[in-house]
Protein backbone atom coordinates (compact mmCIF):
# COMPACT_ATOMS: atom_id res chain seq x y z
CA UNK A 1 0.00 0.00 0.00
CA UNK A 2 2.82 2.28 0.98
CA UNK A 3 4.50 1.62 -2.38
CA UNK A 4 1.35 2.51 -4.33
CA UNK A 5 0.73 5.67 -2.39
CA UNK A 6 4.33 6.74 -2.98
CA UNK A 7 4.02 5.93 -6.68
CA UNK A 8 0.75 7.86 -6.90
CA UNK A 9 2.37 10.84 -5.16
CA UNK A 10 5.34 10.77 -7.52
CA UNK A 11 3.15 10.47 -10.62
CA UNK A 12 0.98 13.32 -9.43
CA UNK A 13 4.03 15.47 -8.80
CA UNK A 14 5.38 14.64 -12.24
CA UNK A 15 2.04 15.42 -13.88
CA UNK A 16 1.93 18.76 -12.08
CA UNK A 17 5.46 19.53 -13.32
CA UNK A 18 4.40 18.66 -16.88
CA UNK A 19 1.31 20.84 -16.55
CA UNK A 20 3.44 23.72 -15.29
CA UNK A 21 5.87 23.25 -18.16
CA UNK A 22 3.00 23.27 -20.67
CA UNK A 23 1.93 26.64 -19.29
CA UNK A 24 5.43 28.10 -19.48
CA UNK A 25 6.45 26.35 -22.73
CA UNK A 26 6.27 28.40 -25.87
CA UNK A 27 8.79 31.16 -26.48
CA UNK A 28 11.80 28.83 -26.45
CA UNK A 29 10.31 26.19 -28.71
CA UNK A 30 8.64 28.68 -31.06
CA UNK A 31 11.76 30.80 -31.51
CA UNK A 32 14.06 27.84 -32.02
CA UNK A 33 11.80 25.97 -34.43
CA UNK A 34 10.92 29.18 -36.26
CA UNK A 35 14.65 29.52 -36.67
CA UNK A 36 14.37 26.63 -39.13
CA UNK A 37 12.72 29.14 -41.43
CA UNK A 38 12.67 29.17 -45.22
CA UNK A 39 16.25 30.49 -45.35
CA UNK A 40 17.27 27.82 -42.87
CA UNK A 41 15.66 25.01 -44.86
CA UNK A 42 17.34 26.33 -48.00
CA UNK A 43 20.71 26.47 -46.24
CA UNK A 44 20.40 22.94 -44.83
CA UNK A 45 19.16 21.55 -48.16
CA UNK A 46 22.07 23.21 -49.98
CA UNK A 47 24.52 21.97 -47.29
CA UNK A 48 23.32 18.38 -47.70
CA UNK A 49 23.42 18.56 -51.49
CA UNK A 50 26.89 20.11 -51.47
CA UNK A 51 28.66 18.24 -48.64
CA UNK A 52 26.50 15.15 -48.06
CA UNK A 53 26.53 14.15 -44.39
CA UNK A 54 29.94 15.71 -43.72
CA UNK A 55 28.74 18.77 -41.79
CA UNK A 56 26.25 17.02 -39.48
CA UNK A 57 28.79 17.20 -36.61
CA UNK A 58 28.91 20.97 -37.02
CA UNK A 59 25.12 21.17 -36.64
CA UNK A 60 25.35 19.17 -33.41
CA UNK A 61 27.86 21.68 -32.05
CA UNK A 62 25.24 24.36 -32.63
CA UNK A 63 22.82 22.86 -30.02
CA UNK A 64 24.70 24.19 -26.95
CA UNK A 65 25.63 27.37 -28.85
CA UNK A 66 21.97 28.13 -29.56
CA UNK A 67 20.93 27.19 -26.03
CA UNK A 68 23.50 29.34 -24.23
CA UNK A 69 22.80 32.35 -26.41
CA UNK A 70 19.01 32.14 -26.19
CA UNK A 71 18.69 31.30 -22.50
CA UNK A 72 20.29 34.65 -21.69
CA UNK A 73 17.25 36.38 -23.18
CA UNK A 74 14.95 34.31 -20.92
CA UNK A 75 16.76 35.51 -17.80
CA UNK A 76 17.01 39.11 -18.98
CA UNK A 77 13.33 39.24 -20.01
CA UNK A 78 12.01 37.58 -16.86
CA UNK A 79 14.09 39.79 -14.55
CA UNK A 80 13.84 43.18 -16.27
CA UNK A 81 10.32 42.71 -17.77
CA UNK A 82 11.47 44.59 -20.85
CA UNK A 83 12.52 43.62 -24.36
CA UNK A 84 16.10 43.58 -25.59
CA UNK A 85 15.76 46.76 -27.67
CA UNK A 86 14.60 48.76 -24.65
CA UNK A 87 17.25 47.14 -22.45
CA UNK A 88 20.00 48.18 -24.89
CA UNK A 89 18.69 51.78 -25.09
CA UNK A 90 18.46 51.96 -21.33
CA UNK A 91 21.79 50.27 -20.62
CA UNK A 92 24.02 51.77 -23.30
CA UNK A 93 22.32 54.97 -24.35
CA UNK A 94 20.59 56.19 -27.49
CA UNK A 95 23.53 55.96 -29.94
CA UNK A 96 24.08 52.25 -29.38
CA UNK A 97 20.36 51.74 -29.10
CA UNK A 98 19.62 53.22 -32.51
CA UNK A 99 22.44 51.21 -34.02
CA UNK A 100 21.01 47.96 -32.62
CA UNK A 101 17.47 48.87 -33.63
CA UNK A 102 18.35 49.84 -37.22
CA UNK A 103 20.52 46.74 -37.50
CA UNK A 104 17.60 44.61 -36.31
CA UNK A 105 15.09 46.26 -38.64
CA UNK A 106 17.30 45.81 -41.67
CA UNK A 107 18.20 42.18 -41.01
CA UNK A 108 14.62 41.32 -40.04
CA UNK A 109 13.21 42.81 -43.19
CA UNK A 110 15.76 41.01 -45.36
CA UNK A 111 15.00 37.74 -43.55
CA UNK A 112 11.29 38.35 -44.06
CA UNK A 113 11.97 38.60 -47.79
CA UNK A 114 13.64 35.18 -47.65
CA UNK A 115 10.55 33.76 -45.93
CA UNK A 116 8.38 34.90 -48.81
CA UNK A 117 10.93 33.52 -51.28
CA UNK A 118 10.63 30.12 -49.58
CA UNK A 119 6.85 30.16 -49.38
CA UNK A 120 6.35 31.19 -53.01
CA UNK A 121 8.89 28.58 -54.16
CA UNK A 122 7.12 25.89 -52.13
CA UNK A 123 3.64 26.63 -53.42
CA UNK A 124 4.94 27.17 -56.97
CA UNK A 125 5.62 23.41 -57.00
CA UNK A 126 1.87 22.88 -56.58
CA UNK A 127 1.10 25.40 -59.32
CA UNK A 128 0.17 28.34 -57.07
CA UNK A 129 1.33 31.68 -58.58
CA UNK A 130 3.56 33.89 -56.35
CA UNK A 131 1.05 36.78 -56.15
CA UNK A 132 -1.59 34.42 -54.77
CA UNK A 133 0.84 33.01 -52.19
CA UNK A 134 1.87 36.49 -51.00
CA UNK A 135 -1.76 37.66 -50.73
CA UNK A 136 -2.88 34.46 -49.02
CA UNK A 137 -0.04 34.54 -46.51
CA UNK A 138 -0.65 38.18 -45.56
CA UNK A 139 -4.35 37.43 -45.03
CA UNK A 140 -3.63 34.30 -43.01
CA UNK A 141 -1.17 36.13 -40.80
CA UNK A 142 -3.68 38.92 -40.28
CA UNK A 143 -6.20 36.38 -39.02
CA UNK A 144 -3.60 34.80 -36.71
CA UNK A 145 -2.41 38.00 -35.02
CA UNK A 146 -5.65 39.94 -34.96
CA UNK A 147 -7.40 37.55 -32.60
CA UNK A 148 -6.11 39.75 -29.78
CA UNK A 149 -4.48 37.18 -27.47
CA UNK A 150 -0.86 36.15 -27.02
CA UNK A 151 -1.86 32.66 -25.85
CA UNK A 152 -3.94 31.88 -28.94
CA UNK A 153 -1.19 33.16 -31.19
CA UNK A 154 1.38 31.01 -29.39
CA UNK A 155 -0.69 27.84 -29.63
CA UNK A 156 -1.18 28.40 -33.38
CA UNK A 157 2.56 28.98 -33.74
CA UNK A 158 3.25 25.75 -31.80
CA UNK A 159 1.00 23.90 -34.26
CA UNK A 160 3.15 25.17 -37.14
CA UNK A 161 6.21 24.11 -35.12
CA UNK A 162 4.87 20.55 -35.01
CA UNK A 163 4.50 20.55 -38.80
CA UNK A 164 8.23 21.38 -39.01
CA UNK A 165 8.88 17.77 -37.95
CA UNK A 166 7.68 16.59 -41.38
CA UNK A 167 11.32 16.22 -42.46
CA UNK A 168 11.84 13.34 -40.03
CA UNK A 169 9.47 10.89 -41.77
CA UNK A 170 10.73 12.22 -45.12
CA UNK A 171 14.28 11.19 -44.17
CA UNK A 172 13.14 7.69 -43.15
CA UNK A 173 11.26 7.27 -46.43
CA UNK A 174 14.45 7.55 -48.48
CA UNK A 175 16.25 4.83 -46.44
CA UNK A 176 19.59 6.52 -45.74
CA UNK A 177 22.55 4.42 -44.63
CA UNK A 178 22.94 4.79 -40.85
CA UNK A 179 26.55 3.66 -40.97
CA UNK A 180 27.40 6.31 -43.59
CA UNK A 181 25.73 9.00 -41.45
CA UNK A 182 27.79 7.96 -38.41
CA UNK A 183 31.02 7.51 -40.39
CA UNK A 184 30.82 10.73 -42.44
CA UNK A 185 28.66 12.91 -40.27
CA UNK A 186 29.68 12.46 -36.68
CA UNK A 187 33.46 12.74 -37.07
CA UNK A 188 34.50 16.40 -37.25
CA UNK A 189 35.91 17.12 -40.70
CA UNK A 190 36.14 19.96 -43.19
CA UNK A 191 35.11 18.59 -46.59
CA UNK A 192 37.24 19.98 -49.40
CA UNK A 193 39.55 21.78 -46.96
CA UNK A 194 39.36 25.42 -45.90
CA UNK A 195 38.06 27.60 -48.68
CA UNK A 196 35.70 30.50 -49.18
CA UNK A 197 32.78 28.23 -50.00
CA UNK A 198 33.16 26.19 -46.81
CA UNK A 199 33.40 29.37 -44.69
CA UNK A 200 30.28 30.62 -46.43
CA UNK A 201 28.36 27.42 -45.65
CA UNK A 202 29.56 27.26 -42.04
CA UNK A 203 28.49 30.88 -41.53
CA UNK A 204 25.15 30.33 -43.22
CA UNK A 205 24.53 27.34 -40.93
CA UNK A 206 25.36 29.39 -37.83
CA UNK A 207 23.22 32.22 -39.22
CA UNK A 208 20.23 29.92 -39.53
CA UNK A 209 20.66 28.60 -35.98
CA UNK A 210 21.26 31.85 -34.12
CA UNK A 211 20.14 35.15 -35.58
CA UNK A 212 19.69 38.66 -34.16
CA UNK A 213 15.89 38.55 -34.50
CA UNK A 214 15.75 35.48 -32.26
CA UNK A 215 17.33 37.34 -29.35
CA UNK A 216 14.86 40.19 -29.62
CA UNK A 217 11.92 37.89 -30.28
CA UNK A 218 12.41 35.51 -27.37
CA UNK A 219 12.99 38.26 -24.84
CA UNK A 220 9.90 40.16 -25.99
CA UNK A 221 7.86 36.94 -26.01
CA UNK A 222 8.99 36.17 -22.44
CA UNK A 223 7.85 39.66 -21.41
CA UNK A 224 4.57 39.51 -23.37
CA UNK A 225 3.83 36.13 -21.82
CA UNK A 226 4.41 37.59 -18.36
CA UNK A 227 7.11 35.18 -17.21
CA UNK A 228 8.56 35.79 -13.74
CA UNK A 229 11.92 34.98 -12.14
CA UNK A 230 10.48 31.77 -10.72
CA UNK A 231 9.67 30.62 -14.27
CA UNK A 232 13.28 30.93 -15.45
CA UNK A 233 14.21 27.22 -14.95
CA UNK A 234 11.23 26.17 -17.08
CA UNK A 235 12.01 28.87 -19.63
CA UNK A 236 15.55 27.51 -19.88
CA UNK A 237 14.25 23.96 -20.24
CA UNK A 238 11.91 25.16 -22.97
CA UNK A 239 14.88 26.75 -24.77
CA UNK A 240 16.94 23.57 -24.41
CA UNK A 241 14.17 21.46 -25.96
CA UNK A 242 13.80 24.02 -28.75
CA UNK A 243 17.56 24.06 -29.43
CA UNK A 244 17.72 20.28 -29.71
CA UNK A 245 14.58 20.17 -31.84
CA UNK A 246 15.79 22.77 -34.32
CA UNK A 247 19.10 20.98 -34.87
CA UNK A 248 17.44 17.54 -35.13
CA UNK A 249 15.16 18.87 -37.87
CA UNK A 250 18.17 20.48 -39.59
CA UNK A 251 20.06 17.17 -39.51
CA UNK A 252 17.12 15.32 -41.06
CA UNK A 253 16.97 17.88 -43.89
CA UNK A 254 20.70 17.40 -44.50
CA UNK A 255 20.11 13.64 -44.52
CA UNK A 256 17.29 13.98 -47.10
CA UNK A 257 19.30 16.07 -49.56
CA UNK A 258 22.61 14.41 -48.65
CA UNK A 259 21.18 11.01 -49.55
CA UNK A 260 19.24 11.83 -52.67
CA UNK A 261 20.87 14.92 -54.13
CA UNK A 262 24.50 14.64 -53.00
CA UNK A 263 26.79 16.17 -55.60
CA UNK A 264 23.98 17.83 -57.57
CA UNK A 265 23.89 21.56 -58.01
CA UNK A 266 21.04 22.39 -55.63
CA UNK A 267 21.03 25.87 -54.19
CA UNK A 268 17.52 26.17 -52.84
CA UNK A 269 15.01 24.11 -50.91
CA UNK A 270 12.42 24.78 -53.63
CA UNK A 271 14.65 23.23 -56.27
CA UNK A 272 15.48 20.39 -53.91
CA UNK A 273 11.75 19.68 -53.53
CA UNK A 274 11.31 19.78 -57.33
CA UNK A 275 14.15 17.28 -57.80
CA UNK A 276 12.83 15.06 -55.04
CA UNK A 277 9.40 15.02 -56.68
CA UNK A 278 11.00 13.20 -59.61
CA UNK A 279 12.54 10.48 -57.43
CA UNK A 280 9.90 10.18 -54.70
CA UNK A 281 6.70 12.16 -55.00
CA UNK A 282 5.86 11.95 -51.31
CA UNK A 283 9.27 13.04 -50.08
CA UNK A 284 9.20 15.95 -52.55
CA UNK A 285 5.73 16.92 -51.33
CA UNK A 286 6.87 16.71 -47.69
CA UNK A 287 9.85 18.93 -48.52
CA UNK A 288 7.60 21.52 -50.18
CA UNK A 289 5.05 21.50 -47.33
CA UNK A 290 7.85 21.80 -44.79
CA UNK A 291 9.36 24.71 -46.69
CA UNK A 292 6.05 26.57 -46.78
CA UNK A 293 5.45 25.91 -43.09
CA UNK A 294 8.97 27.07 -42.22
CA UNK A 295 8.53 30.28 -44.20
CA UNK A 296 5.17 30.99 -42.60
CA UNK A 297 6.43 30.36 -39.06
CA UNK A 298 9.52 32.46 -39.69
CA UNK A 299 7.45 35.31 -41.14
CA UNK A 300 5.06 35.27 -38.17
CA UNK A 301 7.90 35.51 -35.66
CA UNK A 302 10.25 37.88 -37.47
CA UNK A 303 7.65 40.52 -38.23
CA UNK A 304 6.56 40.34 -34.58
CA UNK A 305 10.15 40.76 -33.37
CA UNK A 306 10.40 44.04 -35.30
CA UNK A 307 7.02 45.34 -34.12
CA UNK A 308 7.75 44.50 -30.50
CA UNK A 309 11.13 46.26 -30.65
CA UNK A 310 9.63 49.36 -32.31
CA UNK A 311 6.79 49.45 -29.80
CA UNK A 312 9.16 49.22 -26.84
CA UNK A 313 11.29 52.13 -28.03
CA UNK A 314 8.61 54.43 -29.40
CA UNK A 315 6.38 53.82 -26.43
CA UNK A 316 3.49 52.43 -28.48
CA UNK A 317 1.19 49.78 -27.12
CA UNK A 318 2.92 46.60 -28.28
CA UNK A 319 1.25 43.45 -27.10
CA UNK A 320 -0.64 40.71 -28.89
CA UNK A 321 -3.07 40.92 -25.99
CA UNK A 322 -4.18 44.30 -27.34
CA UNK A 323 -6.41 44.63 -30.36
CA UNK A 324 -5.81 46.78 -33.43
CA UNK A 325 -7.60 49.80 -31.91
CA UNK A 326 -5.49 49.66 -28.75
CA UNK A 327 -2.19 49.08 -30.55
CA UNK A 328 -2.55 50.57 -34.07
CA UNK A 329 1.15 51.31 -34.62
CA UNK A 330 2.16 47.85 -33.46
CA UNK A 331 -0.03 46.23 -36.10
CA UNK A 332 0.74 48.91 -38.73
CA UNK A 333 4.50 48.24 -38.49
CA UNK A 334 3.80 44.50 -38.50
CA UNK A 335 1.85 44.64 -41.76
CA UNK A 336 4.10 47.26 -43.36
CA UNK A 337 7.13 44.95 -42.99
CA UNK A 338 5.11 41.98 -44.16
CA UNK A 339 3.63 43.57 -47.28
CA UNK A 340 6.82 45.32 -48.47
CA UNK A 341 8.83 42.08 -48.03
CA UNK A 342 6.17 40.17 -49.95
CA UNK A 343 6.31 42.68 -52.81
CA UNK A 344 10.08 42.14 -53.29
CA UNK A 345 9.44 38.52 -54.21
CA UNK A 346 7.10 39.63 -56.98
CA UNK A 347 9.83 41.68 -58.74
CA UNK A 348 10.45 39.86 -62.02
CA UNK A 349 13.94 38.36 -62.34
CA UNK A 350 15.04 39.08 -58.77
CA UNK A 351 17.97 36.76 -57.72
CA UNK A 352 15.94 35.10 -55.00
CA UNK A 353 18.20 32.14 -54.20
CA UNK A 354 21.30 34.30 -53.94
CA UNK A 355 19.42 36.76 -51.71
CA UNK A 356 18.37 33.91 -49.39
CA UNK A 357 21.90 32.60 -48.82
CA UNK A 358 23.46 36.05 -48.44
CA UNK A 359 20.87 37.21 -45.94
CA UNK A 360 21.84 34.31 -43.64
CA UNK A 361 25.49 35.31 -43.87
CA UNK A 362 24.85 39.04 -43.31
CA UNK A 363 22.64 38.20 -40.33
CA UNK A 364 25.36 36.16 -38.67
CA UNK A 365 27.99 38.82 -39.40
CA UNK A 366 25.95 41.43 -37.54
CA UNK A 367 25.08 39.07 -34.69
CA UNK A 368 28.18 39.71 -32.49
CA UNK A 369 27.24 43.38 -32.06
CA UNK A 370 23.95 42.47 -30.38
CA UNK A 371 25.46 39.50 -28.60
CA UNK A 372 28.08 41.67 -26.91
CA UNK A 373 25.35 43.98 -25.59
CA UNK A 374 23.40 40.98 -24.34
CA UNK A 375 26.42 39.59 -22.48
CA UNK A 376 27.18 43.00 -20.93
CA UNK A 377 23.56 43.37 -19.82
CA UNK A 378 23.64 39.90 -18.26
CA UNK A 379 26.68 40.97 -16.24
CA UNK A 380 24.95 43.99 -14.73
CA UNK A 381 24.92 43.00 -11.06
CA UNK A 382 22.53 45.81 -10.13
CA UNK A 383 19.74 44.65 -12.43
CA UNK A 384 20.34 40.93 -12.71
CA UNK A 385 21.34 40.13 -9.12
CA UNK A 386 21.49 36.34 -8.69
CA UNK A 387 20.50 35.81 -12.30
CA UNK A 388 23.60 37.44 -13.77
CA UNK A 389 25.98 35.44 -15.98
CA UNK A 390 28.39 32.99 -14.36
CA UNK A 391 32.01 32.82 -15.49
CA UNK A 392 31.19 29.74 -17.56
CA UNK A 393 28.27 31.46 -19.29
CA UNK A 394 30.50 34.44 -20.08
CA UNK A 395 33.17 32.13 -21.48
CA UNK A 396 30.65 30.39 -23.75
CA UNK A 397 29.19 33.74 -24.86
CA UNK A 398 32.67 35.14 -25.53
CA UNK A 399 33.64 32.02 -27.44
CA UNK A 400 30.55 32.31 -29.67
CA UNK A 401 31.30 35.98 -30.40
CA UNK A 402 34.97 35.24 -31.15
CA UNK A 403 34.09 32.27 -33.39
CA UNK A 404 31.59 34.25 -35.42
CA UNK A 405 33.95 37.21 -35.86
CA UNK A 406 36.78 34.85 -36.89
CA UNK A 407 34.61 32.98 -39.39
CA UNK A 408 33.21 36.24 -40.81
CA UNK A 409 36.75 37.59 -41.13
CA UNK A 410 37.93 34.44 -42.91
CA UNK A 411 35.04 34.73 -45.33
CA UNK A 412 35.84 38.42 -45.79
CA UNK A 413 39.48 37.56 -46.54
CA UNK A 414 38.39 34.90 -49.02
CA UNK A 415 36.27 37.55 -50.79
CA UNK A 416 39.19 39.97 -51.02
CA UNK A 417 41.78 37.31 -51.89
CA UNK A 418 39.89 34.51 -53.64
CA UNK A 419 43.04 32.47 -54.35
CA UNK A 420 44.30 32.42 -50.78
CA UNK A 421 42.31 29.41 -49.56
CA UNK A 422 42.43 27.23 -52.68
CA UNK B 1 2.94 63.65 -44.77
CA UNK B 2 5.16 66.52 -43.72
CA UNK B 3 3.57 66.81 -40.33
CA UNK B 4 3.90 63.04 -39.82
CA UNK B 5 7.61 63.25 -40.59
CA UNK B 6 7.94 66.17 -38.20
CA UNK B 7 6.16 64.20 -35.48
CA UNK B 8 8.42 61.23 -36.12
CA UNK B 9 11.61 63.31 -35.95
CA UNK B 10 10.33 64.93 -32.72
CA UNK B 11 9.69 61.48 -31.27
CA UNK B 12 13.19 60.30 -32.28
CA UNK B 13 14.73 63.37 -30.65
CA UNK B 14 12.67 62.73 -27.52
CA UNK B 15 13.83 59.09 -27.34
CA UNK B 16 17.44 60.15 -27.89
CA UNK B 17 17.06 62.65 -25.07
CA UNK B 18 15.42 60.12 -22.74
CA UNK B 19 18.22 57.59 -23.21
CA UNK B 20 21.04 60.13 -23.47
CA UNK B 21 22.86 58.88 -20.40
CA UNK B 22 23.74 55.17 -20.47
CA UNK B 23 22.86 53.42 -17.22
CA UNK B 24 25.71 50.91 -17.49
CA UNK B 25 29.08 52.52 -17.07
CA UNK B 26 31.67 51.46 -19.60
CA UNK B 27 35.36 52.17 -19.46
CA UNK B 28 36.96 54.03 -22.32
CA UNK B 29 38.62 50.80 -23.51
CA UNK B 30 35.31 48.90 -23.64
CA UNK B 31 33.70 51.78 -25.47
CA UNK B 32 36.55 51.87 -28.00
CA UNK B 33 36.41 48.08 -28.45
CA UNK B 34 32.66 48.25 -29.11
CA UNK B 35 33.15 51.09 -31.58
CA UNK B 36 35.86 49.12 -33.37
CA UNK B 37 33.67 46.00 -33.48
CA UNK B 38 30.81 48.01 -34.92
CA UNK B 39 32.88 49.44 -37.76
CA UNK B 40 34.63 46.16 -38.42
CA UNK B 41 31.34 44.28 -38.74
CA UNK B 42 29.97 46.96 -41.05
CA UNK B 43 33.12 46.64 -43.15
CA UNK B 44 32.57 42.87 -43.38
CA UNK B 45 28.96 43.39 -44.41
CA UNK B 46 30.14 45.79 -47.14
CA UNK B 47 32.51 43.06 -48.37
CA UNK B 48 29.62 40.63 -48.51
CA UNK B 49 27.49 43.05 -50.46
CA UNK B 50 30.44 43.46 -52.86
CA UNK B 51 30.64 39.66 -53.27
CA UNK B 52 26.88 39.56 -53.83
CA UNK B 53 27.18 42.10 -56.63
CA UNK B 54 30.12 40.17 -58.11
CA UNK B 55 28.07 36.96 -58.18
CA UNK B 56 25.11 38.81 -59.61
CA UNK B 57 27.15 39.96 -62.58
Amino acid sequence: MNFFSKLYYKLRKMWKAIQLYLVIAGPGIVVMVADNDAGGITTYAATGAKYGYHLIWFLLVLIPVAYYVQEMTVRLGAVTKRGLAEAIFDGFGATWGWYALIDLMLVNWLTLVTEFIGMTAALHIFGVPPWLTVTGVVLLMAIIVLNGRYWTWEKIALLFCALNLIYIPAAFMIHPSASDIVKDGLVPNFPGGFNGQLFFFLMANIGTTIAPWMLFFQQSAVVDKGMQEKDIPWGKFDTLIGSALTVVVAIFIVIVTGTTLNGSDIDSAGRAAEHLMQTDRYVGTFMAIGLFDAGLLGAICISLASSWAFGEIFGWAHSLNQNIKQAPWFYASYFFALITAGLVVLIPGAPLVLITLFVQVIAVTLLPAVLVFLILLLNDRLTMGDYRNSVWQNLVGGFVVASIVTLSSLYGISVMFPNLFQ
Amino acid sequence: MRSSLKRLSRKIAEISQRYREPRIEMSRAVRAALQFLRFYLLFLVCLMVYKFILLLN
